[in-house]
């Protein structure tokens, strides 16, 4: 870069030296990601057959398998997801189609989100405790409270997610169907929300695959770790993928650690394809006005 | 878009066809109304959270003095004769998040910089993503990665540190890494914010690239950095599984990092585990522990967002 003839090979040796202390910090952190991956992988594969995934918890660690933690993930994912989809979308409508920015509740509204987005998880978990599963609900430690919970914390991403699709469609369609005499709801309904659908699912893919690796918040509201039924319901006990993991790391054997590490390659397997499932869409409908 | 939902009062003789909506659409109205409720959930979460944790922590610093909590040094309320000094909790938060802190912010920043200013576009767009892929691995995965591996084989068996089973080590260097994408994406956001012309003037000067990168980006860009940086500290007070995995959980008022220890989260997660009677005082502490922690991440959230406003550089 510097081709000064004031600088002397000393400088030039001082920039690739920048250089490469730069490209350490980067390495760094993807050496760890790696070992991360290869040590669960070491540590799990072994674990992961079909008696695993198909059998209950159990106190002996041979015949141990994570069935009812993976159902009760995926009651959670789905209750979390119709709880959340819908109020989620409407605030980010809400605020970008309707909300006047000069109002203060509208203000209120905005600040109040970024503030939530910055809540520690387990503060979640302290109000699903008082509110959801004791206090006025009284629900006790079943998948709604627990869905519910998740869904308290995952919401405003789903609320960011939702404004940032809604803005990105341009304001010339929305004028093209009011000219036409629709009226603002069927602008939204008909042009808006269906231009912006493929953002919106890529955001509530993101912060679903947020919630089901969420520990903290369960461990006050979930059931009992050791749960070897299905949930049948919404006032089922339950338990979860994150929580199954924190049981078996709990205990002194290390015959529990490794099926830890078993379920942890079963999270990260779900956590990856949802992944790919955002991607794909984001890559498939994404389109530039 | 306000004209279609507003009214116009009705014209004694209208010889001019009106341009105004014809009738008041009351369905409208009604929509509107309910998606202004669906953003109101979000407000009654935060009124949830402060109505929870200060109903019991009212009631609880009727039952301890509020002095004895913040300036005792012994935390064991589950004793037999308890005792409610809160700070053995907050030195181990602290503990934890400053070593997170010595790990990640110089890692991070470095990345960011590399990223942003020495980095093809093309490597740029690969790189990033693998980054954010560590932001998504469950805490509870870096968790058994503390306590099964860095622990055992970097930290005793290649680094030779004399460590115990459970300690703050492991788990704060793990905690950084956790942290790290955080800072290194925030921090990246606002170094490549700053404009071409900052640069390319610094680089007609004969600055080099290293001089650039750290004399006229790095400062341009500082309040976006520091925010990245204080969200990292949030992140790194709030998080629970690591600390609860790997940290051990005993409340020890020391800077030790090789011993275990317990920060506020881990208590919190520990106590509110069993079934715990409602009105007992093991109750109430979660609450107590839980407004002490979400007080501090409050006041690191308005220290962010006053620093980016009250340094950010406006470039045209």
């Amino acid at each position: 870069m510097s081709a000064l003839p004031a600088s002397s090979s000393r400088a030039r040796a001082k920039e690739t030296s920048f250089r490469l202390l730069l490209l350490f910090c980067l390495f760094a952190a993807m050496a760890l990601l790696a070992t991360l991956v290869v040590d669960v992988l070491r540590d799990g594969l072994s674990q992961v057959d079909v008696q695993f995934i198909t059998s209950f918890a159990s106190f002996n660690p041979e015949i141990a398998g994570l069935f009812s933690a993976l159902t009760g993930t995926l009651w959670l994912m789905a209750v979390c997801a119709a709880f959340v989809v819908p109020v989620g979308v409407a605030t980010a409508v809400y605020l970008e189609e309707y909300a006047d920015n000069n109002r203060w509740w509208n203000r209120l509204i905005e600040v109040n989100i970024q503030n939530l987005a910055a809540v520690p998880s387990i503060v979640y978990g302290i109000l699903g405790l008082a509110f959801l599963v004791r206090g006025p609900l009284d629900l006790g430690r079943v998948v709604l409270a627990g869905a519910l919970t998740l869904g308290l914390l995952v919401l405003p991403v789903v609320i960011i997610a939702g404004r940032e699709a809604i803005r990105a469609v341009p304001p010339s369609i929305r004028e093209g169907s009011l000219a036409l005499g629709a009226t603002q709801w069927q602008t939204i309904w008909r042009q808006v929300l269906p231009a912006a659908i493929p953002g919106i699912a890529t955001g509530v893919i993101l912060a679903l695959s947020r919630a089901i690796g969420e520990t903290a918040p369960l461990i006050l509201v979930g059931a009992a770790t050791y749960v070897a039924f299905n949930p049948s319901g919404l006032f089922s006990s339950f338990t979860a993928l994150p929580l199954q993991i924190f049981d078996w790391l709990s205990r002194p054997q290390d015959e529990f650690k490794l099926l830890a590490a078993g379920a942890i390659l079963v999270l990260l397997a779900l956590l990856m394809s949802m992944n790919a499932v955002a991607i794909a869409l984001r890559n498939r409908y994404e389109r530039k006005w | 878009m306000e004209a279609s939902t507003t009214t116009r009062a009705p014209v004694a003789t209208p010889r001019v066809p009106s341009l105004g909506v014809a009738r008041r659409r009351y369905g409208e109205d009604a929509i509107k109304l309910g998606l202004f409720l669906a953003a109101l959930i979000s407000v009654l979460t935060t009124v949830g959270i402060v109505i929870s944790l200060l109903g019991e922590t009212i009631v609880f610093f009727g039952e301890v003095s509020i002095v004895d909590f913040l300036t005792g040094t012994d935390w064991s309320p589950l004793f037999a004769d308890p005792s409610y000094g809160v700070l053995p909790l907050i030195s181990g938060t602290l503990l934890i998040t400053a070593i997170a802190l010595v790990v990640a912010i110089p890692l991070g920043l470095g990345s960011a910089i590399y990223l942003s200013e020495y980095a093809r576009p093309r490597v740029r767009h690969t790189l990033k993503p693998i980054l954010e892929l560590l932001a998504g691995v469950p805490t509870i995965v870096f968790g058994y990665f503390a306590l099964t591996f860095f622990t055992p084989v970097v930290l005793r068996d290649l680094l030779g540190v004399e460590v115990q089973v459970f300690n703050a080590l492991s788990a704060g260097i793990v905690m950084g890494f956790m942290v790290l994408p955080t800072i290194a994406s925030v921090s990246e956001d606002s170094l490549s914010a700053v404009p071409q012309s900052l640069r390319e003037g610094a680089f007609g000067l004969g600055a080099t690239q290293r001089q650039v990168s750290l004399r006229v980006v790095l400062p341009a860009a500082l309040s976006g950095v520091v925010a990245a940086i204080i969200l990292g500290i949030s992140r790194a007070i709030g998080e629970t599984m690591i600390v609860l995995v790997a940290a051990g959980q005993q409340p020890n008022l020391t800077a030790d990092p090789r011993g275990a220890i317990e920060t506020m989260t881990a208590f919190i997660a520990a106590t509110g585990k069993g079934d715990l009677a409602t009105g007992s005082v093991a109750y109430k502490t979660i609450f107590a522990v839980g407004a002490t922690l979400f007080v501090m991440t409050l006041i690191m959230n308005a220290l962010s967002i006053g620093f980016v406003r009250r340094f950010r550089q406006v470039y045209e």
